[in-house]
C-alpha cells in the first residue's frame, strides 16, 4: 500500500502568553488510501491539532507532511490547490459549521462553481441534489432552500458532508462530527460515513475522545491512542480493543462507563497512580505519562523519553516498559 | 406516598411559553424515589429531563409553568408539598433537602467570585454564619472529593479544570447535607479518566451521607453504571420506568430498546448497529397520538389516536406503550435465536 | 421583500418607524413641488398660530412655516445620509482589512483610530470647519464621515476578528474559495444587520453634528432649513415669545420626529435582515 499521506517527526508549538505549548510532539503517521484512521485521546491531547496539520489548515512548527509524497508546505500554488480540495474537514459542531446566512444551495453551489464543476445554475442543482441524496437528505428538494437554522443537528453535519464532496476529497477529516449529535442518529451519521468510504473509496482520519466510536468506525482500520501531543500506541482496531499494549491505553479502556449493566459493573479497573493531568505548560520529563503510571520504573520512565517502537505483532507503541516485555517475550 | 419513597411526583406538567408558542417540555409525569435510591431519567436533547430536574426543586426560567401536578418530599415523619411553599421554604428546601449539582462546563460559577465566596455566601443565605465552620466544613468535603482543599478553596473558578470544577459542584452540593441530589449531566464533555473519577467518588459519597440521587444524562453508559432504576424520557413524558437490568436487558419500550441499540460498547465483537430512524419531535406541535409513532417499527393504528400513559408491566416495571406485550415476546424470541 | 413587510407586521414600533422615515422622504422629496416655498415678507401676519391657510402658523416676517419645514429637509438628509455611507463603508472595509491582514497594517489602523477616537469630536469638527472652506453640503458630509468612521471600525474589526475564526470559514479556506469569496459572501453577510443598524443609528448622529454646526453659525446654509430655524429663531429670541412656540417647535418637532422613525425603525431591522430570526421560517 502506498501512503497516501505520511507526517514526518511533526511538531506543533502555540504561543501561550511568553510561554510555548508544544501541542503536537514529533509525531509520524502514514494515513493509507482507502483506510480508515482513527485519533483518539482525552481534551489537550493533540488529536485536533495533527488533523488540522493533516487537513493542511495548521502549518507545523517542524516536521514535513507529504501528501502523495509531496511536501505540502514546498508544493507551487496549483498542487497546493489541488491538495486543498483533496483534503476536507468535517468540524464538530454542527451549529458553527455552516454560515447561517446561506441557504443549502449557496453553501454547496459556492465550491462547484468556483472550482468550475459546472456551468450553470441548473447543472447545480442537479449536482446538489445528487449529493444530498448521497448524504442522505432525501427527498432533496425538501432541503436545498433550507437555511442552516431550520435544519436538526444531524441533517447539519450532512450538509457538511455534502459540502466537502462537492470537490470530490481523497481524504476526509472528520474532527469529533458526531460528538454534538443526539445519540440517536448518530450511527446512522457514521454508517453513511461508512457508506461513503466503500461506495467512493474515500479515506478517513476520524478524531474522536470516544473509543467505543472509534471503534464501531474503525473496526477494519486502525486507531493511534494520543497523550499529551505524543502517539503512544497505534494498531489495528481489534487489537487494540482486545489486547491494548500502552498502560495509557488500557487505562483508558477500563475507565469508559459501557452501556450495558453487568459488563460495566464486572470490569477490572487498571488503577491510575494520580488523577492529576499533567499541564502542556509543565510536562513531566522522561514519558509524560509516568506520574500517573503503575507501571513507572524509576530512573528510566521519568529519565528518558520513550521511542515509537514497533513491536513483534506490528503495533507501534511508545513505552519503555512494554518493549522490554516484548523483548523478554521473543527471548 | 409509600414509606419507603422519600419524593413522589404525580402527573406534572411544564409549559414553556417561546415565540413560536407553548412548548410542552414536561407532560403528566409520576414517579417516586425511594430512600437511598439512584434514578437515572435518561433522554435526548430536548426530551425535557432538565425541565423536570429543575422543576423539582422549582428552579424553571420565569417563561416556564407549572401547569398541574404534585411534588410531594418526606422530612422526617412530615409529608411536604413543594409546590405549596413559599419563596423562602423552598430556597431552604432546595440546598437542605434536595441540592442540585448543575453541568460543570456550563457556567455553574461566576468567573470573578473565589471558591470560598460562592461556598460562604451559600451557607450564609441559609442562616449558617459561622465563617471558621463553614471553611472546615468545606474543606472536609473538599478532601472528600479528592481535591487539595487549600489550593481549591481560594482558586477562581478558571484555574480548575473541568473535572475539578465539577468536584467542586458535588462538594458544595453536599454541604447543607441534602437527602437527593439532583446531577444534571454530570459526566458530560468530560474526560474518559476523569467520568471514571467522578462515578467512583459519587459511588464513595453515597456510602458515607446516604443520600438519594436523580442524575440526567443522555449518557446509557452512565446510567448503566450508576443508576438502579431507570426512567426515560421522550418528548416530555417518561415513557419507561424500570430497574436498570430489566432497562437494558429487557426494554419494553420500542424506543428504550431501539436507544440501547444505538450505542456501541468498547467491549466485545463489532456489531451493526443502527439509529432511529427520524428525529426528535418538535414539542410545540408534537405528533398526534403516541409521540413516538413516526419513528416506531411497531406502530400501528391505535398508535396515532391516543397517547398511552404509564402503565404497570410487572412489579419492578411500567411502560408507555399500547404493544408492549407483542414487542416484549419477539423481543424475547429474538434474544432466543 | 414579502418576508420584510410580514416580519414588519410584527413590530408595530418597527412599522411607524418605517413609514415616518418614508413620510419625511416624501415630505423632502416630493413636497417642494406640490407646496412652494413661502419667501413674501406678510407684515400682517407676523407669528399668526396655525389656521387653514397656514397649518403650522406663521414666523417672524409672516412667512409660512408648513413651506420651510417642506424645503428644509433635504440638505440634512442628504448630508446624514451620505455621511454615515461614507462612514460606514470606509469603517466596513478599514475594519475588515485590518483584521485580515493583521500585523502592522492591523496595528497602523487601529492606532490612527484611537487618536481620532480620543480627541472631543465637536469640538474638532467645530474647529475643522471653521477653517476649512465648507460652502457644499457634500463637503459637509465628508468632513463628518472622516471624523466618525472610527466608532464603527473598532467593531467591525473585532467582529471579523471573531467570524474569521469560525467553522464555516475554516471549511471555505479548505474549499478553496478565495479570499474575495470569504470576505464578501462568509463574513460580511453575517455583520449585515450590525453594520445597517450603525448605518441609521450614525445618520441620527450626523444629523446632530450638522445641526450643531448650524447652530453655532459655522456652516452657511440656505435659510430654510431646520437648522437655520432653530438657530434665527433662537437668534431672535423666539423662546421668550409665547407667540412664537409654532417657529421654533416646528423644526425641533420635524427633526426628532425623523430621528425616532429611525431608531425605531433600526430597532426592527435586526430581524429583518437575521434569516434565523425571520419570521414564518421554523
Amino acid at each position: 500500500m502506498t501512503a497516501l499521506l505520511r507526517l514526518e517527526n511533526v511538531t506543533k508549538r502555540f504561543p501561550v502568553g511568553r510561554r510555548e505549548i508544544t501541542a503536537v510532539d514529533s509525531v509520524s503517521l502514514e494515513i493509507h488510501e482507502g483506510e480508515i484512521l482513527c485519533m483518539v485521546g482525552e481534551s489537550g491531547c493533540g488529536k485536533t491539532t495533527t488533523g488540522k496539520i493533516i487537513s493542511g489548515l495548521l502549518r507545523p512548527t517542524s516536521g514535513t507532511v507529504l501528501y502523495r509524497g509531496q511536501d505540502i508546505w514546498q508544493m507551487d500554488r496549483t498542487a497546493f490547490s489541488r491538495f486543498r480540495k483533496d483534503v476536507q474537514v468535517i468540524h464538530q459542531d454542527p451549529y458553527a459549521s455552516l454560515n447561517p446566512v446561506r441557504t443549502v444551495y449557496k453553501t454547496l453551489s459556492a465550491p462547484l462553481f468556483r472550482h468550475r464543476l459546472v456551468k450553470n445554475r441548473k447543472e447545480a442543482t442537479q449536482k446538489i441534489i445528487e449529493l444530498l441524496e448521497i448524504v442522505g437528505l432525501t427527498p432533496p428538494e425538501d432541503f436545498i432552500h433550507k437555511y442552516p437554522h431550520q435544519l436538526s443537528g444531524g441533517q447539519r453535519q450532512r450538509v457538511s458532508v455534502a459540502r466537502a464532496l462537492t470537490v470530490n476529497p481523497r481524504l476526509i477529516v472528520a474532527d469529533e462530527a458526531t460528538s454534538m449529535v443526539d445519540v440517536s442518529i448518530r450511527i446512522s451519521l457514521l454508517n453513511m460515513l461508512l457508506r461513503l468510504r466503500n461506495e467512493l473509496n474515500v479515506t478517513f482520519v476520524f478524531v474522536t475522545h470516544d473509543l467505543s466510536l472509534a471503534k464501531y468506525f474503525a473496526w477494519d482500520g486502525r486507531i493511534a491512542v494520543m497523550y499529551v501531543g505524543r502517539i503512544v500506541e497505534l494498531s489495528p482496531t481489534p487489537q487494540l480493543i482486545q489486547q491494548p499494549r500502552h498502560p495509557y491505553t488500557q487505562a483508558l479502556l477500563s475507565a469508559i462507563p459501557e452501556a450495558d449493566p453487568k459488563l460495566t459493573r464486572s470490569k477490572q479497573r487498571f488503577q491510575l497512580r494520580s488523577h492529576e493531568i499533567p499541564s502542556l505548560l509543565n510536562l513531566p520529563p522522561g514519558c509524560a505519562f509516568h506520574p500517573r503510571c503503575p507501571w513507572h520504573q524509576p530512573g528510566l520512565c521519568d529519565q528518558l523519553r520513550p521511542q515509537d517502537e514497533l513491536l513483534q505483532d506490528g503495533r507501534q507503541v511508545a513505552c519503555h516498559v512494554v518493549s522490554q516485555q516484548d523483548r523478554e517475550a521473543a527471548g | 406516598m409509600d414509606s419507603d419513597s422519600i419524593l413522589k411526583v404525580e402527573n406534572l406538567s411544564v409549559i414553556y411559553q417561546s415565540r413560536r408558542g407553548p412548548v410542552r417540555a414536561v407532560r403528566e409525569v409520576s414517579f417516586d424515589l425511594k430512600k437511598g435510591e439512584n434514578l437515572a431519567l435518561i433522554g435526548e436533547s430536548g426530551c425535557g429531563k432538565t425541565t423536570l430536574g429543575l422543576a423539582l426543586i422549582r428552579l424553571l426560567s420565569k417563561s416556564a409553568r407549572i401547569v398541574q401536578g404534585k411534588i410531594l418530599y418526606r422530612q422526617g415523619d412530615r409529608i411536604i408539598d413543594v409546590l405549596s411553599l413559599s419563596d423562602d421554604e423552598v430556597r431552604r428546601f432546595r440546598w437542605q433537602e434536595c441540592a442540585m449539582v448543575f453541568q460543570a462546563a456550563l457556567n455553574a460559577f461566576n468567573p470573578v467570585i473565589r471558591i470560598w465566596d460562592h461556598i460562604y455566601e451559600t451557607a450564609k443565605s441559609h442562616g449558617w454564619t459561622n465563617r471558621n465552620e463553614v471553611r472546615e466544613e468545606a474543606l472536609e468535603l473538599f478532601r472528600m472529593v479528592q481535591l487539595d482543599p487549600h489550593r481549591v478553596i481560594d482558586a477562581y473558578p478558571h484555574e480548575l479544570s473541568g473535572g475539578m470544577r465539577q468536584r467542586v459542584l458535588i462538594a458544595m452540593s453536599l454541604l447543607l447535607k441534602p437527602q437527593i441530589l439532583i446531577l444534571d449531566e454530570p459526566t458530560t464533555a468530560l474526560d474518559i479518566l476523569t467520568q471514571r473519577t467522578i462515578i467512583e467518588l459519587l459511588r464513595r459519597l453515597k456510602e458515607e451521607f446516604h443520600f438519594s440521587m436523580i442524575f440526567i444524562s443522555h449518557d446509557l453508559a452512565l446510567a448503566a453504571e450508576l443508576a438502579d432504576r431507570v426512567a426515560t424520557m421522550y418528548a416530555g413524558r417518561i415513557i419507561e420506568l424500570t430497574d436498570v437490568d430489566s432497562a437494558f436487558e429487557r426494554p419494553r419500550h420500542p424506543y428504550t430498546y431501539s436507544l440501547i441499540r444505538t450505542v456501541p460498547t468498547v467491549h466485545g465483537d463489532f456489531q451493526q448497529l443502527q439509529s432511529i430512524p427520524g428525529s426528535p419531535p418538535d414539542l410545540i406541535t408534537p405528533p398526534q397520538g403516541c409521540r413516538f409513532h413516526p419513528r416506531c417499527a411497531f406502530m400501528t393504528g391505535s398508535c396515532l389516536d391516543e397517547d398511552p400513559n404509564l402503565m404497570p408491566v410487572d412489579e419492578k416495571s411500567a411502560v408507555a406503550c399500547w404493544r408492549w406485550r407483542e414487542i416484549d415476546l419477539r423481543i424475547k424470541e429474538a434474544a432466543e435465536r | 421583500m414579502m418576508s420584510f413587510f410580514r416580519t414588519l407586521r410584527r413590530h408595530p414600533s418597527g412599522l411607524l418607524g418605517f413609514l415616518g422615515i418614508i413620510f419625511f422622504l416624501l415630505m423632502v422629496l416630493v413636497g417642494p413641488y406640490v407646496i412652494p416655498l413661502d419667501t413674501k415678507v406678510k407684515v400682517d401676519r407676523i407669528y399668526s398660530p396655525p389656521s387653514l391657510q397656514h397649518p403650522l402658523g406663521t414666523d417672524h416676517q409672516g412667512r409660512d412655516i408648513l413651506s420651510q419645514i417642506v424645503h428644509g429637509g433635504a440638505d440634512l438628509l442628504y448630508v446624514a445620509f451620505l455621511a454615515s455611507l461614507l462612514s460606514t463603508m470606509i469603517a466596513v472595509v478599514l475594519g475588515a482589512l485590518s483584521a485580515l491582514i493583521g500585523g502592522r497594517v492591523d496595528s497602523l489602523l487601529t492606532g490612527i483610530v484611537d487618536v481620532i477616537l480620543t480627541i472631543p469630536q465637536f469640538p474638532l469638527l467645530a474647529v475643522l470647519a471653521g477653517f476649512v472652506q465648507l460652502d457644499s453640503s457634500t463637503g459637509i458630509a465628508i468632513l463628518l464621515a472622516l471624523l466618525s468612521w472610527p466608532h464603527l471600525m473598532r467593531p467591525i474589526r473585532s467582529q471579523v476578528l471573531s467570524l474569521k475564526e469560525r467553522d464555516y470559514v475554516e471549511a471555505a479556506i479548505g474549499l478553496d474559495l478565495g479570499t474575495r469569496h470569504i470576505i464578501f459572501a462568509e463574513i460580511l453577510p453575517n455583520m449585515a444587520s450590525y453594520i445597517i443598524i450603525h448605518f441609521i443609528l450614525a445618520m441620527t448622529g450626523s444629523m446632530y453634528a450638522q445641526i450643531g454646526l448650524v447652530f453655532l453659525g459655522l456652516v452657511p446654509f440656505s435659510s430654510s432649513n431646520w437648522a437655520t430655524m432653530i438657530q434665527l429663531a433662537w437668534v431672535r429670541g423666539s423662546i421668550f415669545f409665547a407667540d412664537s412656540v409654532y417657529y421654533i417647535l416646528a423644526p425641533i418637532a420635524a427633526i426628532s420626529l425623523f430621528q425616532l422613525s429611525l431608531v425605531s425603525f433600526s430597532r426592527a431591522l435586526d430581524e429583518i435582515v437575521n434569516p434565523r430570526l425571520r419570521a414564518g421560517d421554523a
